[in-house]
């Protein structure tokens, strides 16, 4: 008797979001089989690597990763294309830390502008984090998503708590929004109900599960983005259908065991290969459980995880 | 092929007596079918029904036990695909490998490394498990020669690879009290193994290159009786061996396929041109199935990642890793150093000791056994109260370490802050602090400075 392996029976599928537009468009989801399990089900699109720029020079980043960025981290526009350009990065991550009262009180007109000629330098998609309090996140928001209409930009961040200020600009102006939730499948299944009863449409929801690195409690990430994934797809629910996103770099890089020199912890080697490894095994772990974009940092990490997608798929 | 619940059922007492901790004999027999309760927690069942039953209430993958004595470690026994489910058992086995074209010091020297890759870690021991050593030279002579050097420099457990049966079968009864994994084998050389397995009791590894030809070989292993097997089903490719772990552990949990619940073995060390792509690779076949994974590496710097990531997947999500009630001096703080207490929920303990490492506040950091729990689901058990915070406090020894009297709780829980007051007999004052983790740095910062 010919042997065959047992396959899941899949009722559901990832929804597809379009980010970009014109030449930078790409889509994310559209999953019919859990992550990489290609002989299962159709996975019609690579998870997206993006990586990060900031909008100013950040402080407290090892100098393992900071030397790669030191000579453009004062123009986000130089460093975005050195990321595309050099280091062959899918889609860019701005990762708004300015507009945080405690870190320069950005306005909204500045940030949108700042977004858009940031995206405008690249032919990729954009994907815009904030930073500080959710009021404000959402004041800025609102204008970086009318400043840079009909782009499907990727904008984050909704809670359950403040939601309906971003969520109604990006319907209003054609962008995409990024809901996060404490690791906890129900609370992102709530939000994605009032997401769409507020007349948001799926396929303009990327989940943001609230990711760790490893080390510090990565399992609960890995588990709780499996148990999204299987109820997406097998059992068909629909609130659970959105492609997740995960902003992991900012997690791996602040850790100890990235930090620390070898000169202060030699058990531990070489302190730039462990962060790359830090980094790299965090990432495959979001993917292995149901990541769709991940956005990193280190240069070298994202050269490997590309080439192994491109191996597993 | 297992029984179904019902055919257990049948050879059951039927007496319904709940002693086995289910209310009925049915529900038992389903547990017993699902491999998640043991046989011997019947009382009553005869010993020919016990005989005929002993396969079905075995784990759908097979227990393996590689080496021997204290350095010994276990594999299989696996029951679920994914970890939420239940867990994962029995954490993967790293092997680093030596060729026997190496030189005798250069073999000395990899095994000092890897003896030396042991880390602490949230009150557990990592560690490499096993040496792998592969017959590479084609010199048999050379095999037995590494065998031996290797021998005489590690207790660790030895996997043998080599083509040449007559070696490993010399070696095998020579070092049969150490239980070395024999690789391996296939349906040529099956016969000779059953031999071998018997006369020794090492376990074997079987090669084969599909899953028709594993088959045929676990099939006349079982047969014979010989059960300590680990399944190399190796492409040496990543995108095929994904499938293949998948595959494996697929039909031996859910279709309750003995011919291939078994452990398995992946390369990591030939799948991969340089260290880093190896560890990546380790890490996914971590998550994805594999019991035993070699690996070419001894650098720390990706040893300890992996390590750390086998730890993390392998964590019972039904038992929260617990953090060590106890003082954490982060820092060297100081009499004037702020104090913060929260509960020992790892997780908690991690984020928040991560985040007052960066806010460059030296700190005491009072961690509280609450077994395990986050601080609200602890208050909420009455876990977290301020009568049995006090107590803590008490006992601690906290007061010892500084004269500083003011107590940073979680923000989550403030409203203790009066009642805490009282029961520490107002001798300390207690502050709320912030919410989220993530606020800690801007709060000890402000808190410094005022």
């Amino acid at each position: 008797m010919s042997f065959q392996a047992p396959k899941n029976e899949y009722t559901g599928q990832i929804a597809k979001v379009t980010l970009g537009r014109d030449g930078s468009q790409l889509a994310v989801g559209g999953d019919k089989a859990l992550p990489f399990y290609t002989f299962e089900g159709e996975i019609p699109y690579r998870p997206v690597v993006a990586m990060e720029v900031y909008d100013s020079k950040p402080g407290n980043w090892p100098q393992t990763v900071s030397g790669y960025f030191s000579d453009v981290w004062d123009d986000p526009v130089k460093w975005a294309q050195k990321c595309v350009g050099q280091y062959s990065a899918d889609a860019i991550c701005l990762q708004l830390k300015s507009i945080n009262p405690d870190a320069g009180d950005m306005g909204p007109q500045d940030a949108g502008e700042l977004v858009k000629k940031v995206r405008e330098s690249v032919e990729v998609p954009v994907i815009v984090y904030g930073d500080g309090p959710l009021e404000k996140i959402a004041e800025v928001m609102k204008k970086v998503a009318e400043i840079n209409q009909n782009t499907n930009l990727l904008i984050g961040w909704v809670e359950e708590d403040n939601y309906k200020t971003i969520a109604a600009a990006c319907m209003g102006y054609d962008n995409n929004v990024i809901s996060l939730n404490p690791l906890d499948v129900n609370i992102a299944k709530q939000l994605n109900i009032l997401l769409t009863q507020l007349g948001l449409s799926s396929d303009r929801i990327v989940m943001d599960p609230s990711t760790t690195a490893l080390g510090y409690g990565i399992e609960y990430c890995y588990s709780s983005m499996e148990r999204l994934k299987i109820a997406a797809l097998l059992q068909d629910d629909k609130m659970t259908q959105m492609p997740m996103i995960c902003n992991i770099a900012p997690e791996v890089w602040k850790v100890k065991e990235v930090k620390e020199s070898q000169e202060d912890y030699p058990q531990w080697g070489d302190q730039e290969e462990r962060g790359i490894n830090w980094e790299t095994i965090s990432v495959m772990c979001t993917l292995l459980s149901g990541a769709n974009i991940v956005v990193m940092r280190h240069p070298r990490a994202v050269e490997i995880i590309k080439e192994t997608i491109e191996k597993l798929l | 092929m297992a029984l179904s619940g019902l055919e257990i059922f049948k050879k059951l007492p039927k007496t319904n007596c709940k002693e086995c901790g289910f209310p009925t004999c049915l529900a038992f027999a389903m547990q017993l079918a699902a491999g998640k309760v043991e046989l011997e927690k019947c009382p009553h069942i005869s010993e020919e029904a016990k005989e005929a039953l002993s396969e079905a209430s075995q784990p759908p993958i097979l227990k393996v036990e590689i080496g021997s004595g204290e350095d010994a470690f276990t594999i299989g026994e696996e029951n679920v695909l994914f970890r939420h489910e239940r867990t994962f058992i029995n954490p993967n086995g790293f092997a680093v490998t030596v060729k026997d074209d190496m030189a005798a010091q250069d073999i000395e020297k990899t095994i000092k490394e890897v003896e030396g890759l042991e880390y602490e870690r949230v009150g557990q021991t990592l560690k490499i498990e096993a040496v792998c050593i592969k017959g590479t030279s084609g010199d048999s002579q050379k095999f037995k020669q590494a065998v031996d050097t290797v021998a005489e420099n590690t207790k660790k457990p030895l996997i043998l690879v080599t083509e040449d049966i007559s070696v490993l079968e010399e070696l095998a009864s020579k070092l049969k009290d150490k239980k070395p994994l024999l690789h391996a084998a296939d349906s040529e050389n099956v016969d000779k193994f059953i031999e071998i397995a018997k006369a020794t009791g090492c376990p074997v590894a079987v090669r084969g290159k599909d899953f028709e030809d594993i088959s045929k070989v676990t099939e006349k292993m079982r047969a014979q009786g010989i059960k300590n097997l680990v399944i190399d089903i190796g492409q040496r490719d990543l995108k095929e061996d994904f499938f293949n772990q998948i595959a494996l552990r697929s039909a031996a949990i859910k279709k309750k396929n003995r011919l291939f619940g078994y452990p398995t073995i992946v390369f990591a060390d030939e799948m991969a041109k340089d260290p880093l792509r190896e560890t990546l690779a380790a890490s996914i076949f971590v998550a994805k199935y594999a019991s035993i994974i070699t690996l070419s590496t001894t650098s720390p710097q990706n040893i300890f990642p992996l390590m750390v990531f086998r730890q993390n997947i392998y964590t019972d999500p039904r038992q929260p890793m617990q953090a060590e009630e106890k003082i954490y001096a982060i820092g060297n703080p100081d009499e004037s150093s702020p104090v913060l207490i929260t509960t020992n929920f790892s997780l908690t303990y991690f984020i928040i000791s991560g985040e007052i490492e960066n806010s460059k506040v030296p700190c005491w950091l009072l961690v509280m056994n609450v077994e395990g729990q986050s601080v609200l689901t602890a208050w909420a058990a009455g876990k977290f109260i301020p009568e049995l915070i006090a107590q803590y406090i008490k006992k601690s020894g906290i007061e010892e370490k500084t004269g500083n009297r003011e107590l940073i709780i979680p923000g989550y829980v403030a409203q203790l802050q009066g009642e805490l007051e009282d029961e520490l007999e107002g001798k300390w004052k207690v502050i709320v602090g912030p919410r989220e983790a993530g606020e800690v740095p801007k709060f000890l910062k402000e808190h410094a400075s005022a």
